[in-house]
């Protein structure tokens, strides 16, 4: 007999979902994510409501820090934006942290050839080649999913890998700078290899105003655009879209690449923005924190926005918990786990009830 | 009319809080790499910023932030301890060199020092250990505790400070046993446990009978205490993580370097400088010996270690022979600093070819 005196439950579909709640969805996950945080906070002994300040409050008190929010939110911005296309056709791109790096060592080669060249060509052939290379790395697992029908969720990830050795080879190699000593870093960016700021007081690059433009068109493009359309059949009902004729190989090469290209061009944003050179370590997981803001944002371009700013308040807010409380760093990867567990806990009870179905026979 | 008396109250608040501002305590911020943990690099800088809390007590404050990635996050975490007003700020990692120096521009007021990098301004200062003397001593142990003459490193990546580590090791091997060799591992991690571990008993399955390290984790001791051979710990004493393993460390002690940079920071008198303190300043130390190890060797350290000290030896003096055989530093030279500092070739001993550009 179960605890439950032999209850029995039953999960079952909604008939109807409520459109509210499941816009509401994603605050309610906020909010009880605050709320056991609070209870986290009073386990490790700081007073919750200072450390809360602290994590949510402090890191956007002042114009250059909420500078830094956007800088540091337009690398998620710009990988979740692409993943979300191949997400709602169910293509599982797992390596935007991958298409990122190839797409800095893309964009970055280009600085590095122009090294000791000026000119306003230099950033516009960087951005084009970014967009390639990340677009290039997607393209393996987009080529294997179609042709051998390789599942891209393991070879996507595992490119990942493959980029980060290309990286760590190219910088403690042939990109090496001849100045640092042998360091494993390669040389300077030239002024006309950089992002120029958008202000004097923040931090704010241009790299940051690309992501923001990508909202737009990429809501013009998954809701509005006939290929966003087969993309979204195909991920609602695939044989609805195979009834339709839409190419399912199609719809995998148009997840796929957009999630590629905007990795490749966040990465440029890392390395002709704030870094300035490659090197061996370039994003701290921006490829697979993306993961859990596509979803918190709904796959939607606009939810994405507001996700990426939280996401990168919660990073932020980890560094200034740590100065202000001495709280551990590990906190900011713990709330970043229960908010995608809340959400999809919420997600569960959005589309599906629990109803009581009775005793069951002794 | 509440509205001016309210002004005047808030204008007064301000001002007796800059008033008090003066008296505050020091704020120094500590900027890591990696989690503090139990031992490690992160680890060792730790235990000299609680030393300073120690000594100068309410006069200074100290934070510090862990786990900083050297890309774009370093420059906003300096320049956060910088707006927070913390004036002397300690940046703990080879990749923070050039956000420091761009955060220092924008504070001129503030004093930066910057572990193990080259590039200095007038309010960033630099500091390294000579950790390659530690090494050296560490040699001396391995040559004289081996029964296979081939002693196993695993290393990080081949930039000048671990090839300087290695050299200085098979150095200070060959010094007491003319027969040994050394064989290296890249693991292409400062600190990957897992990958640690297989390297360290792929070095013990090719004859390795003692394990010397550059990286961070203690999985290096840890392997060799479950395979029965020895390791020589990196950084802090790891001896706890492989008590009959662990022969002794090569330790590195921030603790006198911190203490004086505080102090000068406290009096006014703090200028940039670049630091590299070795066993004389006290920044490299030996860890207590293993019972294992036999009255010969201790006495052949402790004489090593004085000759380091007051200048007799020097772990590069020549003859240097590199592994081909070819003599760079000849015999009544030694290495420069400056050669020190690009050290890019393998000395006579290392078993392995150094990876190339």
């Amino acid at each position: 007999m179960s605890p439950l005196g032999g209850m029995r439950f039953q999960i079952e579909p909604r008939l109807e979902q409520s459109r509210a709640i499941r816009t509401l969805a994603p605050l309610i996950a906020v909010v009880l994510t605050v709320l056991v945080g609070a209870v986290m906070f009073a386990a490790l002994g700081v007073d919750p409501l200072a450390a809360l300040a602290s994590f949510f409050l402090h890191p956007v008190d002042t114009l250059p820090e909420l500078g830094d929010i956007g800088v540091k939110a337009a690398p998620l911005m710009l990988c979740a934006l692409g993943l979300a296309v191949g997400f709602r056709g169910n293509v599982w791109n797992i390596g935007a942290e991958g298409q990122l790096i190839v797409g800095a060592l893309a964009g970055g080669g280009v600085a590095l050839a122009f090294h000791g060249a000026t000119g306003w060509y230099i950033l516009p052939l960087m951005v084009a080649a970014a967009f390639a290379g990340g677009a290039a790395w997607a393209a393996i697992p987009a080529f294997l999913r179609t042709r051998f029908h390789a599942n891209e969720i393991l070879t996507s990830l595992m490119l990942t890998y493959v980029a980060a050795q290309l990286l760590g080879f190219l910088v403690h190699g042939p990109w090496r700078s001849p100045d640092a000593f042998n360091f494993p870093v390669s040389r300077d960016f030239g002024d006309d290899a950089r992002l120029p700021y958008l202000t004097d007081t923040t931090e704010l690059h241009l790299g940051v105003l690309f992501a923001v433009i990508a909202v737009p068109l990429m809501w013009v493009l998954t809701q509005r655009s006939y290929a966003g359309f087969q993309v979204q059949v195909a991920g609602l009902a695939p044989r609805a879209a195979d009834y339709a004729g839409f190419k399912s190989s199609r719809i995998v090469w148009i997840g796929m690449l957009s999630g590629g290209a905007l990795a490749g061009l966040a990465g440029l944003g890392e390395v002709a923005g704030p870094i300035g050179k490659l090197q061996d370590q370039i994003s701290p997981g921006y490829g697979f924190a993306a993961i859990i803001v596509a979803f918190l944002g709904r796959l939607h371009p606009v939810g994405i926005f507001f996700a990426s700013l939280l996401m990168a308040l919660l990073y932020l807010g980890g560094g200034t918990a740590q100065i202000e409380m001495q709280i551990p760093p590990a906190v900011t990867g713990v709330f970043q786990g229960m908010l995608l567990f809340f959400l999809l806990g919420a997600d569960l009870f959005v589309g599906y009830r629990i109803r009581r179905v009775g005793r069951v026979a002794a | 009319m509440l509205r001016p008396t309210a002004l005047l109250a808030a204008a007064a608040a301000i001002a007796f809080a800059t008033t008090g501002q003066a008296a505050d305590p020091l704020k120094i911020g500590f900027v890591y790499v990696s989690p503090i943990g139990s031992a490690g690099w992160t680890y060792q800088h730790d235990v000299a910023r609680k030393h300073i809390e120690k000594v100068y007590g309410d006069k200074i404050k100290t934070s510090y932030v862990e786990k900083v990635p050297e890309g774009a996050d370093a420059e906003r975490v300096i320049r956060q301890l910088a707006t927070s007003g913390h004036k002397l700020i300690f940046t703990t990692s080879f990749g923070y060199m050039d956000p420091t120096i761009k955060v220092a521009k924008r504070f001129p007021k503030v004093h930066f020092e910057h572990a193990t990098g080259y590039k200095r301004s007038k309010n960033v200062a630099t500091y390294i250990a000579r950790f390659y003397e530690g090494r050296y001593l560490a040699g001396i142990v391995a040559g004289k505790m081996t029964k296979s003459n081939v002693a196993g490193y695993v290393a990080a990546f081949p930039i000048p400070e671990v090839v300087r580590g290695i050299n200085a090791f098979v150095r200070g091997m060959r010094s007491v046993n003319p027969k040994a060799t050394v064989r290296v591992i890249w693991v292409s991690s400062w600190y990957d446990p897992g990958k640690e571990r297989e390297a360290a008993e792929a070095l013990i399955g090719q004859g390795a009978d003692v394990l010397m390290q550059h990286t961070d984790s203690t999985a290096v001791v840890q392997a060799a205490e479950s395979k029965g051979v020895y390791a020589i710990g990196y950084h802090s004493d790891m001896s706890k993580f492989g008590p009959k393993a662990h022969l002794t460390a090569s330790t590195h002690d921030w603790r006198g370097y911190y203490e004086a940079r505080v102090k000068m920071a406290l009096a006014g008198t703090w200028k940039s400088g670049a630091i590299w303190g070795g066993i004389k300043e006290g920044m490299v130390k030996m860890a207590p010996f293993n019972m294992a190890v036999t009255d010969d060797v201790k006495k052949a350290v402790s004489d090593a270690t004085e000759a380091i000290r007051n200048g007799k030896l020097h772990p590069f003096a020549g003859p240097v022979k590199d592994q081909d055989g070819k003599v760079r530093i000849p015999a009544g030279k030694t290495m420069s600093d400056k050669d020190l500092s690009s050290m890019s070739w393998y000395v006579e001993g290392v078993d392995g070819k150094l990876p190339k550009k």
